[in-house]
This record gives C-alpha cells, structure tokens and sequence, in this order.
C-alpha cells in the first residue's frame, strides 16, 4: 500500500475527463507506468487520479493518407507487435520495442509516455525523427502540436493541466528511407543514458533526406538539425556519418548523473548517432 | 474514499470494497490469499509479482487493484488443471529452472506468455522475452532451457 490515498475516478468520455481535469488536485492516468512508480516513491502525490482506460476511441492504429494515426491510449506492444506499424513506420515500432520490459510494454502507452516526458525515454527520440504531430484536445476544442515544440524541458511538455493528448501522427516512411533507433541504455531500469533516432532517403546515390532525435543527453529531446544539414547531399560513406555525427552535442548543455558524466553522454551521443546513421542507410540502401 | 470491485480470478469470481492505493500485488495476497504471486522489489523491475490480467502478462506491483475492476486475472494458483501441471510448469519441474524458486511464479506467468506469442522462439528471443524477470540464482541456463522445453511440449 502506497502512503498518500486518493479518489480513483474513471470518466467514459472525454467530455467527463475534461470536467474532472478541472480540479487542481487531479492527474490523469493512462497505462500507469510513470504515474505509480512516481506515487510510490511519492514525488506524485496526486488527491485524484483520473484513469482514462475507458475513455472510447483512444487506442487506435489508422492509416490516413500518408499519415499513420495512433492513439494515445495505444501500447508500447501494440506498437511494436502491429504490422502496419512495422511496416508503415518501423521507427517507431523499433522504439516501442526498446522500452522497459514486456510486462511493462503490456501496459505503458505512447500518450503516457510522452506526456510524461523523462528526458531519457525512447520516444521522444523517434518522434522528433519523424517530424511527428501531436494532437491535443481541451474542452471545446484542440490543437496540434509539433514533436519539436512539443517536448520543452525534463518531464515538461506543451501539454496544459485541463488538456489531453488523444493522437500522435507519424508519417508512412518513403520506399527509399531506412531508419534505427540505437541506445545504450541503463541496465536496471531500461532507459536510455542516450538513445539516437535516425532516418536517411538514399537517391542516386546520395542522402537525399536526413533526420536525426536525440534522447538521454540534455534535458528534453531535440531534433539535430546541424548533423542533417553536413550529411545530406553527401554519399552517405563512413568518413561523411563520423563527420556528421562529430557536431550531435554541440550547444547542448548535457545531462550528468551516476551513470554517466556529461563529458561521457556526449561522446556517447557522438558514438551513437554515427551507428544510427550507418543503420539507416544501410537499410535505405536495401530496400 | 472504498471503490467496490469484481474481479475475475482464476476463473472465481471475487468482490471486494479496496482503497485506491491498494496494490493489486497485495490485494492478490492479502485480501485473496493467493500467496503464489511474490513481491521481489516492489518497483517494476524484477518480475515476481507477474500475473496475467485479460491474457497479458503485467507486473502486479505496479498496477492498482481498482485498475482490475471487471477484468479476468490468472496467477500461478490457476495454472494447473484437474491435478496435472501445466506444460511450462511441468518443464520448470524437469528443467530444474529454478533454485530457490522466489522468481519462479513470475517467471513462469512471463514464459507462458512469451510461448503464447512465439511458439517456437529461439533462445535469444528467450532471453529477450524474459527481460522483464531477475532470477539471483539459476543464472538463467535452466530456465532458458524449461522455456525451450515448454515450448517443444506445447507445439506438440
């Protein structure tokens, strides 16, 4: 039994989650894999927890156009097991398969997860790749937000105490892209001391298209658009990743903790990107 | 504030009032008295506590018992059937995959799981599948081992 007690509330519809949201004293659960673990060491110590499990329509894979919709109330299994995502988007579903463990990929979802916001989850990471768009409803309304306005600091988001995250879209990945997600991760609990999301177009021989996420390695997620701008245009060799991959931490102020030193996440990031690089386009290449 | 919940255990049953902040671990064991589920660490990590709630495996510990409203739970205790082990018990049993066997509820609960999704996995999907469970003993050989065997058992 945890210490602090609370009301357990379970709306059935959105609009009954958005009255609830209204309390000051309310957090909103989806899979719980943050929030409890946050309770029992009681750095949360909300007075009512907001279940959304039966909220209807939060856990679908569509796709629409180009786009693929997922909502927020989707797992981590789902995503990683669905084959349209495999097939459609296989970053995501790489990243989906990175997190945590099984039992914990049961239940955990991609709306929790990212509205959570640890600065070393894997998510971020892959969604700033992907450009991804995230759909926020409030009350009377909603807004999308873009992956790289959307992750702002550790555990901070765009995300406003009476709002919801009901989808996140990702787009179908191009014939000639590939795309990995490459981390080293802390070995207890799973998380990335630092984790590379990255995606290359190959044309005529050249890298056509290139997207890089960073997670684990300053406070929030970004995407690093200095690495893109030295790759893209060139052959995509070996000497062309270990220059791009070289420029991944400059500017950012980088996290140090017990597990790593700041000097050693940003060689790490380095290390990282120029594998995450090499994956991709040899995937690319492939296809 | 007390929440009414049924749960299906096992396939019995059960309504009890919890509070919120009640475990489904210790709700499991101290209002049920299904002692098969263990508390290892208390904090999501080394697997113990796995049940299966609506045919997935989650860690008990970190799941509310009021989350369990109206769903089917299955713990170890359910497992056997009309006397006889089931097949990944059975196999833990010849394998000798356990040794003190603190993990072993868990484990097993989590092998089953893994065989529902690859009938025949390989011994690094094995691994893999299974990260989600510490064993302090075995070194993991025999278990890796009884989860090869209850698989070859069961896609017999």
């Amino acid at each position: 039994m945890i210490a602090q007690n609370f009301d357990y509330l379970t709306p059935v519809s959105l609009a009954e989650a958005f009255d609830l949201l209204n309390d000051p004293g309310a957090k909103v659960m989806a899979g719980g894999m943050s929030l409890i673990p946050m309770m029992k060491l009681r750095l949360a110590a909300p007075e009512r927890v907001v279940d959304l499990r039966h909220v209807p329509g939060l856990n679908k894979i569509q796709q629409d156009g180009a786009m693929l919709r997922i909502g927020a109330m989707t797992t981590h299994h789902e995503l990683e097991s669905t084959p349209l995502v495999r097939a459609a988007c296989p970053l995501l579903a790489q990243a989906a398969a990175a997190i945590g463990d099984v039992q914990v990929r049961n239940v955990g979802t991609i709306g929790g997860s990212i509205a959570h916001a640890d600065p070393s989850a894997d998510y971020p990471a892959a969604l700033q790749a992907l450009e991804a768009e995230i759909r926020i409803a409030h009350r009377g309304g909603e807004r999308t937000v873009l992956a790289k306005d959307f992750f702002q600091d550790t555990f901070t988001t765009a995300l406003e105490p009476n709002e919801l995250i009901v989808e996140i879209s990702v787009p179908l990945e191009a014939k000639c892209t590939g795309a990995s997600y490459q981390k080293m991760l802390q070995p207890a609990s799973g998380f990335a001391i630092v984790g590379i999301a990255a995606r290359v177009s190959m044309d005529g021989g050249k890298v056509s298209m290139v997207r890089v996420g960073v997670t684990g390695l300053g406070g929030s997620s970004y995407r690093a658009a200095n690495v893109e701008a030295l790759l893209v245009g060139s052959e995509g060799s070996a000497a062309d990743i270990g220059k791009a991959a070289a420029v991944v931490a400059e500017g950012i102020d980088a996290n140090s903790d017990i597990h790593a030193s700041a000097e050693y996440r940003a060689h790490l990031a380095r290390v990282y990107t120029a594998r995450a690089l090499s994956a991709a386009i040899a995937r690319a290449e492939a296809q | 504030m007390k929440k009414s919940i049924t749960v299906t255990i096992n396939g019995t049953k059960h309504t009890h009032d919890v509070e919120p902040r009640l475990l489904l671990i210790h709700y499991l064991r101290e209002v049920v008295g299904l002692t098969g589920p263990h508390i290892g660490c208390e904090t999501s990590i080394c697997g113990a506590c796995t049940v299966s709630v609506d045919g997935k495996a989650i860690k008990s510990c970190a799941m509310f018992a009021v989350q369990a409203d109206g769903r089917e739970i299955l713990t170890i205790e359910g497992l056997s059937a009309d006397g006889k082990l089931h097949p990944v018990q059975q196999a833990f049993w010849e394998e000798h995959g356990l040794q003190c066997g603190y993990c072993t509820p868990g484990m097993i609960m989590a092998s089953k799981q893994l065989i529902e999704r690859n009938p025949s996995p390989t011994e690094s999907e094995i691994r893999h599948g299974l990260e989600g469970n510490l064993c302090r003993c075995t070194g993991y050989q025999h278990i890796v081992a009884a989860v090869k065997a209850a698989a070859a058992k069961m896609g017999a």
